[in-house]
């Protein structure tokens, strides 16, 4: 895939973004129209010679133009909007998925009827043309959960829970970010939305469901342990059970690592393992100096393998 | 006085002299910045503002080399975060809101053709306050310390001391320190505009500038309270752990953003409605008409002042707030673009009907009208909510809001600037240079924040420090900050223009051949404002009154003279503007200016928590006011009445309704009375939010009811007897008044113990849950009043044993009488929610 994940409201994917999308082509020409008409009345004012309009006639622009037209056109664009505003019907027994906003990442649940519950982290994974709805919420400051080309915004509020409900119509690799201000990494907790179709998407969950693959190299394995990674991070069916930071078990199947930052590579894990404070500002991971590159880069190549 | 003794010119010399020593400016190295005359006054304000303005763009400039390509590295995170944030701060707080009042303490007497304004040390205390605290926040970035969490505050990272420092403190208290002085300058002005106005002119004669005056600092008098309200519950969670904004102790976030939006909104027109005024003033000017359509543009000002405090959670869209209170919201919102329109339309009609004589100033108000337009079209397309869901937090925000505030702000601004330069330093500024600033400037801002609605709309989120080049926004961002250094290089030509004119020569008088009263300012001007007081018969006096100018400047109106030494103005009534007194006005002193040293080390002192100092300052603040208003207000004059001219003979003491002191005490308690029901609105909001509100629990048993109604019964007995005081004074009953005073004393004081009791016999820990910090908060504010109320109660008995208050003079009495009736309000309403609606509830 050679171009980037797309993140704009200007080229939608999704039920929600592409009915808003409609209906900013219709409120761009709208104000474009209402501008022309005011500039040209300025000009026309100001070229004007004195006396070409008398008081009476100028009484009836104010009330004519200046609050008729205008108190008709705002109906009918109130009229126009108001049943967007209405959610998508939502299926029972949908897909339910909550995202969690963290300083700077995402935590991203999956629950299916009859299913155990799944984690994973920075990245969201949709069926395309099912509804579905997304629990939002947060447990330190406010986030905002923004996917331009699924949906608008909605916050994540610490103390309540959120819904949006989106329907993904076109397949395809998009971007997400936050987009309340939430501290030093606020520019840098992205995430990737995949849309896929219904018959990739349950083949991917089944695979996230499976156990971590068993590492080839032990040596990453146990200087993963032994840097003490696992009190921060999970990996399942290992002594890795840590819930502070992103769940590792299947970190090697996302695109990104570090909320949509750095590549998945051996290096950019090896790099951020040693210093991520320097990579990613405010992120709550400390650095580790004191780590030989030789050390970082085994547990990059042992969590690389993570598929 | 006949008219004619006017004819004489010795007579004329001699009042003339009498005028000029008595409005002489003082002079010295240290004594010249105790001067309260509003022309120094004004000047100096318009001056800090318009540098806070610059030091605010500068740290726009700094944003903007950053984002100028992706993944730049020029300034931290942490850096930008404090750019952002005080950018913000300082362009609303700190130059926008007292840019307007400055102007407003300029022109206000000129327009109404006054002396000065009512109170010139009000005036002289908020600059003093507006500049230690401006300076202390915009200061704090110096230090690597200024506040970074945006300059919306959002709890709970703003409120998490372990995710932001000192910044968050300077923040709530050095701005809560200037919004003090902006609701001290907007009673200031509200009491100019409704008792100051000259003979004749009655409400539907004003300027229509002072009608913008007075509908926007009655604005700034209700949204900042509720600011101020935030701010206090704020505080009380950074400094005391008290949990009004944190979930897991009952608190909630969203009660923050509804208390800011409530001052955020009506600010956005606070801050624009003022350059509707602008226009309203120059646009008649240069079609050499008066202005089409007056009670509508009145009207229009009104509608909107209105409407604005119905559109605050169109801030809120994205909060998943219910969807029937988003329709109704986005209606509202699109609502207000109505009386936007009429007012535009006034201006094309005036334009239409008059003959426009092109000028600088005319320019930059159609070009900023142009950019205002566009502002308004792109809002009225994030009040619509799902187009809002997208835009909110992004760059199309950015672009609409500058798109609102640079032309609806800063360029009137500018061409106010063109406009009224001749009225102020009776030179002209450079027409060319004027103009070839102005285009610089129009394209630097079009070519700054038209970009930036794509910008937003391709994805890219606001206060974000760095962003990727795979957004592919890095052109539109590249344009951006090409834009904003042309937008510089504009504001710079503007600067030298100003820079080279006191190299230049005088203007002739009225310029521009405008016609209302600003204009009789002479390019010489006297610091006494007019010559005489002008009896009022049209908008346009001096387009429409015969000899208008002359008879002026000849001393042929009212008050030509000041024959007992005594800086004075007219007093009229609020409607119909018929004369009632002459005021006398207070001179230069040095007591604003350490009262206002003396309650910026509260503020200052609070911030680095240093509370026993701060304490010490708060006794210095009280003293330094009761020292200022001992020996500067309300005093009984040598004579009863005096002549003002035509066989008028007016009183030189009011009290009561009638006089300005009574009307500027009103109008105070009634944003103190707002700032109550910000409180009481967490209360209750609170109450909404909780499924079992009182909670039960150790620590949140309610302060029961008796303590609460020992409270209530004690303060309103000390309201009742001052009261009573007030009519056996008024009575001649001297002594009565004086007994009932002292026994007002005793139950005030007595109702501070009352009210405390409540929640310390049940040992209410706030700490604990938002309901025990709710309840503590408000007894803590209403006893802190009724500490007020026992200080105004002494103060007036001791003024009575002075003989500085007897039955006739009795202002001080009837002043502190207004203060009580809301303190019994407040009384009432604290102590029956916080002891009877747990029962009811």
């Amino acid at each position: 895939m050679t171009s980037p994940p797309r993140q704009s409201a200007l080229a939608p994917f999704g039920a929600e973004a592409i009915a808003t999308f409609d209906t900013t082509v219709v409120l761009t020409i709208g104000a474009c129209l209402i501008f022309g008409i005011v500039a040209l009345l300025f000009f026309v004012a100001v070229r004007s010679p004195g006396d070409r309009l008398s008081h009476t006639q100028g009484m009836r622009l104010v009330l004519v133009a200046g609050a008729a037209l205008p108190t008709l056109i705002l109906a009918a664009l109130l009229v126009y909007v108001l049943p967007q505003m209405r959610p998508l019907p939502v299926p029972p027994r949908a897909l339910g998925v909550s995202a969690v906003g963290e300083q700077f990442w995402w935590r991203t649940v999956y629950r299916a009827p009859g299913q155990p519950v799944l984690e994973t982290a920075n990245e969201l994974r949709l069926p395309v043309g099912q509804t579905v709805t997304i629990e939002l919420s947060s447990p330190d400051v406010i986030h905002s959960f923004w996917v331009p080309g699924l949906a608008g915004k909605m916050d994540m509020i610490p103390g309540r829970i959120n819904r949006l409900i989106v329907r993904a119509d076109k397949p395809g690799l998009y971007r997400g970010q936050c987009a309340e201000f939430c501290g030093l990494g606020h520019a840098v907790m992205a995430f990737d939305v995949i849309a896929m179709s219904p018959a990739d998407y349950d083949r991917w969950l089944a695979d996230e469901r499976r156990p971590a693959v068993p590492a080839a190299d032990p040596a990453g394995a146990a200087t993963f342990a032994e840097y003490g990674c696992g009190g921060c991070h999970a990996i399942r069916d290992t002594q890795a059970a840590g819930r502070i930071g992103p769940d590792l078990t299947h970190l090697a199947a996302r695109r990104h690592i570090a909320a949509g930052m750095l590549p998945m590579t051996v290096d950019a894990i090896a790099r951020f393992t040693r210093d991520a404070p320097s990579l990613k500002p405010g992120v709550r991971m400390p650095a580790y100096p004191h780590m030989p590159p030789a050390d970082a880069q085994a547990i990059g190549r042992y969590l690389a393998a993570l598929k | 006085m006949s008219l004619h003794d006017q004819d004489d010119p010795a007579l004329r010399a001699a009042q003339e002299d009498r005028l000029r020593k008595v409005w002489e400016p003082p002079s010295g190295l240290f004594f010249r910045w105790t001067d309260t005359n509003n022309n120094r006054v004004g000047i100096w304000y318009v001056l800090t503002a318009f540098c806070f303005m610059l030091f605010a763009g500068v740290l726009a400039l700094v944003m903007r080399t950053q984002l100028a390509i992706p993944a730049n590295a020029l300034v931290s995170a942490n850096l930008f975060n404090q750019l952002f944030t005080l950018h913000g701060s300082v362009m609303m707080f700190l130059f926008a809101v007292p840019m307007f009042e400055a102007v407003s303490i300029i022109l206000l007497p000129q327009l109404l053709a006054a002396r000065d304004l009512p109170f010139p040390r009000l005036s002289a205390f908020g600059y003093w306050s507006f500049l230690i605290g401006g300076v202390f926040v915009s200061g704090s970035i110096f230090f690597d310390a200024a506040p970074d969490g945006g300059w919306f505050m959002y709890p709970p990272y703003t409120t998490r001391t372990d995710m932001t420092g000192l910044g968050a403190d300077i923040w709530m208290l050095g701005l809560s320190f200037i919004e003090v002085s902006s609701v001290a300058a907007a009673v200031e002005l509200i009491v100019g505009v409704l008792k100051c106005r000259p003979p004749g002119m009655r409400l539907n004669l004003m300027p229509l500038y002072a009608w913008y005056i007075l509908v926007v600092a009655v604005m700034i008098l209700f949204a900042f309270p509720p600011l101020i309200a935030g701010d206090i519950l704020f505080e009380m969670e950074r400094l005391l752990n008290w949990p009004f904004f944190d979930p897991t102790r009952g608190g909630d976030p969203l009660l923050w953003q509804h208390l800011f939006w409530i001052f955020g909104h009506p600010e956005v027109y606070i801050v624009f409605l003022p350059s509707i005024a602008l226009f309203a003033m120059m646009i008649p000017t240069f079609s050499q008409r008066h202005l089409l359509g007056y009670p509508w543009i009145v009207l229009a000002a009104v509608g909107t002042a209105f409407l604005s405090f119905g559109l605050w959670v169109h801030h809120m869209f994205a909060t998943g707030l219910p969807k029937i209170s988003l329709a109704l919201f986005s209606a509202a919102s699109e609502a207000v673009a109505i009386p936007t329109g009429v007012q535009i339309f006034v201006f094309i009609a005036t334009l239409w009907a008059g003959r426009v004589v092109w000028s600088t100033p005319l320019l930059y108000a159609l070009g900023s009208i142009a950019m205002f337009v566009i502002g308004g079209l792109t809002g009225v397309m994030v009040a619509v909510a799902p187009f809002d869901w997208q835009a909110h937090d992004t760059y199309f925000i950015v672009a609409h809001l500058h798109y609102v505030l640079i032309g609806g702000t800063l360029i009137p601004l500018f061409g106010g600037l063109y406009y009224y330069w001749p009225l102020i330093t009776g030179k002209k500024l450079s027409d060319r240079l004027g103009r070839i600033a102005f285009w610089v400037l129009f394209a630097g801002a079009n070519l700054t924040f038209f970009p930036m609605h794509f910008t937003g709309l391709m994805g890219m989120p606001r206060r974000v420090f760095t962003y990727p080049a795979e957004l592919g926004v890095s052109g539109l961002n590249l344009a951006s900050t090409i834009g904003s250094f042309l937008t510089a290089a504009g504001v710079a030509l503007i600067c030298l223009d100003l820079a080279l004119s006191p190299r230049r020569q005088k203007a002739k008088r009225n310029p521009w051949h405008g016609g209302t009263l600003e204009w009789l300012a002479h390019p010489d001007d006297e610091n006494w404002g007019v010559r005489s007081v002008p009896l009022i018969e049209s908008r346009y006096p001096i387009w429409d009154q015969k000899d208008f100018v002359k008879k002026v400047d000849e001393g042929r109106f009212f008050l030509p003279d000041a024959e007992e030494g005594r800086r004075e103005t007219i007093i009229t009534t609020v409607l119909d503007a018929r004369p009632l007194a002459v005021q006398r006005l207070g001179g230069p002193s040095v007591k604003p200016m350490i009262t206002a040293v003396a309650l910026g080390s509260v503020f200052i002192l609070t911030t680095y928590h240093m509370y026993w100092a701060a304490l010490v300052g708060s006794v210095a603040t009280l003293a330094a006011i009761l020292w200022w208003l001992w020996t500067g207000t309300a005093e009984i004059p040598e004579k009863d009445e005096k002549p003002i001219g035509h066989g008028i003979v007016l009183p030189l003491y009011l009290s009561g309704s009638a006089s300005p002191g009574w009307w500027a005490m009103f109008i105070t308690m009634m944003a103190d009375a707002t700032a109550f029901s910000g409180l009481v609105f967490g209360y209750f909001f609170f109450w909404t939010t909780h499924p079992v509100f009182p909670p039960h629990g150790a620590g949140m048993e309610g302060p029961g009811v008796f303590w609460p109604m020992v409270a209530m019964t004690l303060m309103l007995a000390a309201w009742g007897l001052t009261v009573a005081a007030r009519t056996a004074n008024r009575r001649g009953g001297v002594g009565a008044a004086r007994g009932l005073l002292g026994l007002g004393i005793v139950l005030s004081l007595a109702a501070i113990g009352a009210g405390l009791a409540g929640p310390w016999t049940t040992a209410l820990a706030p700490s604990l849950h938002v309901y025990p910090a709710m309840v503590w908060t408000l007894v803590i504010w209403t006893t802190a009043h009724s500490g007020v109320a026992a200080i105004m109660q002494g103060y007036t008995l001791a003024r009575s044993l002075a003989g500085r208050m007897t039955p006739k003079h009795d202002a001080d009495l009837r002043n502190i009488t207004v203060y009580m009736h809301f303190m019994a309000l407040t009384a009432i309403v604290t102590y029956a929610t916080i002891g009877l609606f747990p029962g009811v509830a």
